[in-house]
């Protein structure tokens, strides 16, 4: 990974360890993340309902791709599951609320502790095999969980797929767009400040030491099967709380809706928008997601001038995905985010940057 | 020998692979506060003994007993709790990591958040804990003069600053025992120097116990309180520095035999 400079500005000290290991870098990103956060909860009333589907669609996506980013950016190992554990957290949570009566609101982390369970039992091959092998033994993951929603009517109504209501809490009811996106705004935040925190202190270290050199890691005194099925339980908490996340948007779930697809869609999340990176994997989801419309959008409007395009309007839309990965794996095998960091040091060093 | 407090007692071990015999019948003991040098030419076994005594490889007979306690059938992340560090020959550092955060992996065992108090950070003392370690790894910092790169990433450092790295965060283990693979290998002479007065340090000021495979035996010699030499896995000579460099086999394993054949590589 090519290392960008990102030196503080000056006046910008910090005179304490504690100081120095804040959770922004300097004071100007603290107040960035702070004013996107405060723009998005005041603008929020003001956007049409196709913006705000849009947002929460990213939220939800974003949290599950930052679970899978535990897993491969930051452990190194490798997910082709991730999909099916994003829809385990989605039937799960209808489960919780249809069955025991659990409020939703309550259901939606409990989904995510479920899924975790599941994760760890499905993570265990990690501890011993690594790279293509694991990527397979994953792949049986993600068919044996929707072979399992298709049959287990018990859980997740079989074929007919199951309701899951929208939340209350102490009688209002999260019926809107609106109400549901700040809902979602919290997770986000809160799932984004924990993987910051969890990066940044003793485990999370741990991760990375088994991603970069497992044999002297485990000299260091790292348990390596322990962080290796840590590192799925804890990715898959984020994929199942984004699936009960999005059952509960929806008001439905269906077994078709986590296929593989999903599960590759992950992935290109993360590999567009930087492998270990947290603000990497936002850039990524908004990426994957909005990139087919803004193609679709393009090509609507090539299709006026070029009325030969008309029938393949679909294609283009479907195929920018695939390119954009392969451009990414070419042009900028570290990311969105690298992107960014370059540009930010270029910024902080001109004139003497490139 | 008449140590009566040996820290490491390596018992008859012997481990093969396949057809070869990578160490036979090899026995040493290490005395407290000592500093006590692997030697021997490629492949003579001396990175596998090592190896052994870290849990890489399970011999096939012998003991290790360390502090008076069987060693081999404890598990390798063990060996942090217990007080053995090592480095290795290839570095091993955590290359995508700064410099502290290298360091940091070696108090791993010493901090006590998980994963939970970790993502909560402010509440379960998390942030408490990382500051004082951070004062630690300063202080290993400032002993191993690496002050100027400690917000690099070790991947991005010369050589010689990353087996400074490297040794770092085996001090953070804060080892009774340290293990070292070829500490100057590769090294320039004022580089060497430098590494061979952190040894010292290291065993004089920390009073950490010292196992070292050098190759270079100028340093092997000035530094060493004593020294065993391997030869195809068989110890053939130990001793003190001065009395092992003029013995006849060891002359001869180095130098060699007119009908020598077959010097295979196993380590």
């Amino acid at each position: 990974m090519g290392h960008v400079p990102n030196p503080r500005p000056a006046g910008d000290f910090r005179t304490s360890y504690i100081g120095d290991n804040a959770l922004f870098k300097t004071r100007f990103e603290g107040k960035a993340a702070l004013g996107i956060v405060l723009a998005l909860v005041i603008a929020a009333p003001f956007l049409s309902n196709y913006v705000l589907s849009q947002l929460i669609v990213i939220s939800i996506y974003s949290i599950a791709a930052l679970g899978l980013n535990i897993l491969v950016g930051v452990t190194g190992q490798i997910s082709l599951g991730h999909g099916a554990f994003f829809g385990f957290g989605a039937f799960a949570s209808a489960w919780i609320v249809n069955s025991f009566g659990i409020p939703a609101l309550i259901a939606i982390p409990l989904a995510g502790l479920l899924t975790t369970a599941v994760g760890m039992i499905f993570g265990v091959p990690a501890a011993r095999i690594k790279g293509l092998y694991l990527a397979i033994a994953t792949l049986a993951s993600q068919f044996i969980l929707e072979d399992f929603f298709a049959r287990a009517e018990w859980f997740s109504g079989g074929v007919y797929g199951a309701l899951a209501e929208r939340p209350t809490f102490f009688g209002f009811i999260f019926d809107t767009d609106l109400s549901y996106f700040y809902l979602v705004l919290f997770w986000v935040v809160a799932s984004i400040v924990a993987v910051t925190n969890l990066l940044r202190s003793r485990d999370g270290r741990a991760l990375v030491a088994v991603r970069d050199h497992y044999l002297s890691a485990e000299i260091m005194g790292v348990n390596l099967t322990k962080y290796r099925i840590l590192s799925f339980g804890i990715s898959s908490f984020f994929a199942g709380l984004a699936g009960a996340l999005f059952a509960h948007y929806l008001e439905f779930v269906s077994v078709e809706g986590f296929t593989i697809l999903l599960s590759i869609q992950f992935l290109a999340m993360i590999i567009i928008g930087g492998l270990g990176s947290v603000y990497g994997t936002i850039l990524g989801a908004i990426f994957v997601l909005l990139l087919p419309q803004v193609m679709e959008g393009a090509a609507t409007s090539a299709a006026g001038l070029f009325p030969a395009l008309e029938t393949g309007k679909a294609y283009i839309k479907e195929m920018s995905v695939g390119a954009a990965i392969i451009l990414f794996l070419i042009f900028e095998p570290e990311g969105l985010i690298h992107r960014w960091r370059v540009i930010r040091a270029s910024w902080k060093l001109f004139p003497f940057a490139r | 020998m008449s140590d009566s407090n040996p820290i490491l007692d390596v018992q008859d071990i012997s481990i093969r692979f396949g057809g070869v015999a990578a160490l036979t019948d090899v026995s040493f003991s290490v005395k407290r506060n000592e500093i006590f040098s692997l030697i021997g030419p490629n492949g003579a076994g001396k990175t596998s003994l090592l190896n052994c005594i870290s849990g890489r490889y399970k011999p096939q007979q012998g003991k290790v007993v360390f502090k008076g306690e069987p060693l081999l059938l404890r598990s390798i992340n063990d060996r942090a709790h217990i007080g053995i560090g090592r480095t290795f020959q290839n570095l091993a550092i955590f290359s995508h990591m700064t410099v502290i955060d290298n360091i940091l992996v070696g108090l791993h065992h010493k901090l006590k958040n998980n994963f939970l108090t970790g993502m909560a950070y402010w509440v379960g003392g998390a942030q408490k804990e990382e500051a004082e370690a951070r004062l630690k790894v300063e202080d290993i910092i400032d002993f191993l003069e690496i002050q100027h790169v400690r917000n690099e990433p070790a991947g991005s450092l010369s050589y010689g600053l990353r087996k400074r790295v490297e040794l770092a965060r085996a001090i953070a283990i804060d080892p009774e025992l340290m293990l070292l693979d070829e500490p100057m290998a590769g090294m320039n002479l004022e580089e060497k120097e430098d590494m061979a007065r952190y040894v010292i340090e290291l065993n004089e000021q920390y009073g950490i116990t010292v196992v070292m495979i050098e190759h270079d035996m100028g340093v092997v010699v000035d530094i060493s309180d004593r020294v065993a030499v391997l030869d195809f896995g068989k110890k053939i000579a130990e001793g003190l520095p001065e009395e092992v460099m003029q013995d006849e086999r060891v002359k001869t394993a180095y130098l060699g035999v007119d009908d020598d054949d077959g010097m295979e590589e196993v380590a």
